[in-house]
């Protein structure tokens, strides 16, 4: 079993289509350097010099992990991560 | 007010419902709802809401009808091409309910003159295209303590949440900045499949419905996320954020500003 990490519409480029991908048991940005391994570009569309950029959330099952421990915040197997980018259209 | 004979069969489907009666439906017909954009999102929001008999209804927008809109914006068609959205959508729906009263306002919205525009009205609607323009209607709202509902679209993803002020986090609590021009593209420059708005079109009206009856749960501290290629509809979590800088416990924000054109390229 892995982590479960729901990919946002916008990011599906960069996982080949996938609307979900694995990754390792961890801390959030071990999971996001790991994705990134796997799927260039990812990590740097969600984070920054090791930090979370502030317009994409992140939710451990259905928790926000800026009121957790931010990007340090631990996910164990079985877990589900959605990564969920501010979206502004209307049109 | 008393209804006549007439209104009764219009809003009888309504009527039966307990939750809604004639108390509720009295209610619907004296709620006045400001929907800020007359497109995508807002056509939907409103053919319903015009449908369902919301007196008063203001849209806001200055943009015209254009060939390419009429692919999701179903409140306007061939006949109103070049015609101003605000205008195209009262024809429609005072066509479709002449009980209602809309109200075209061809304007941008900006910090001069948002509160102004705000003021007189029950609940806003968010279905704008841009960050700047979210950002300002949030920080309005919590200003004036008006119920939002907030919807936003791309591609094949819809977001919705309910705020209301000072009873629950607000957008800057969800998302603490917006993302800098060019990172999220537009739907113009990305796409959005035309019965998405639709959908989260539909929600948005659900949600004004249930705060003008005052049933239900509102979609509130929640972000509710729609995926129409997996069908998956996700909820998530939204604290209110005791840092938001306009409605955490020490806000840097105090006043309305406008932000850099560049941002409204986004």
């Amino acid at each position: 079993m892995a982590v479960k990490v729901k990919i946002p519409v916008p990011l599906q480029r960069l996982t080949q289509g996938k609307e979900e991908v694995e990754g390792d048991a961890g801390t959030i940005i071990s999971l996001i350097n790991n994705l990134d391994q796997k799927y260039p570009g990812l990590g740097e569309r969600v984070s920054e010099g090791g930090k979370l950029r502030r317009f994409v959330n992140i939710y451990v099952n259905e928790e926000d992990v800026r009121f957790m421990k931010n990007e340090e915040t631990e996910v164990k197997d079985g877990d589900e991560v959605s990564i969920v980018p501010a979206i502004a259209g209307g049109c | 007010m008393d209804f006549t004979e007439e209104q009764l069969k219009r809003y009888s489907r309504h009527i039966i419902l307990p939750e809604v009666g004639g108390k509720g439906q009295k209610k619907i017909s004296e709620a006045k709802v400001l929907l800020v954009g007359a497109g995508g999102l807002g056509c939907p929001v409103g053919y319903y809401l015009a449908a369902a008999g919301v007196g008063t209804i203001a849209m806001v927008d200055d943009d015209k009808v254009e060939l390419s809109n009429l692919q999701r914006q179903i409140a306007h068609s061939v006949k109103t091409l070049d015609v101003h959205k605000a205008d195209s959508a009262k024809q429609t729906f005072e066509a479709l309910n002449p009980d209602v009263n809309v109200i075209p306002i061809k304007e941008r919205l900006n910090s001069k003159n948002i509160l102004d525009l705000f003021k007189d009205y029950d609940i806003i609607v968010d279905g704008t295209d841009n960050f700047p323009t979210r950002y300002l209607i949030n920080d309005a709202c919590v200003m004036l303590k008006k119920p939002l509902v907030s919807g936003a679209i791309l591609r094949f993803e819809g977001q919705v949440t309910t705020i209301m002020p000072h009873d629950g986090p607000c957008y800057r609590c969800l998302f603490e900045e917006a993302p800098p021009a060019g990172l999220v593209p537009s739907c113009q420059e990305a796409g959005v499949l035309g019965v998405l708005p639709g959908v989260i079109g539909a929600l948005q009206a659900t949600e004004v419905l249930k705060l003008i009856i005052g049933k239900g749960t509102p979609l509130k501290g929640r972000l509710l996320i729609y995926d129409a290629l997996g069908v998956n509809f996700r909820k998530v979590k939204i604290p209110k954020n005791d840092e938001c800088a306009m409605c955490g416990k020490n806000p840097t924000i105090t006043e309305l500003k406008d932000s850099p054109e560049e941002y409204c390229s986004i």
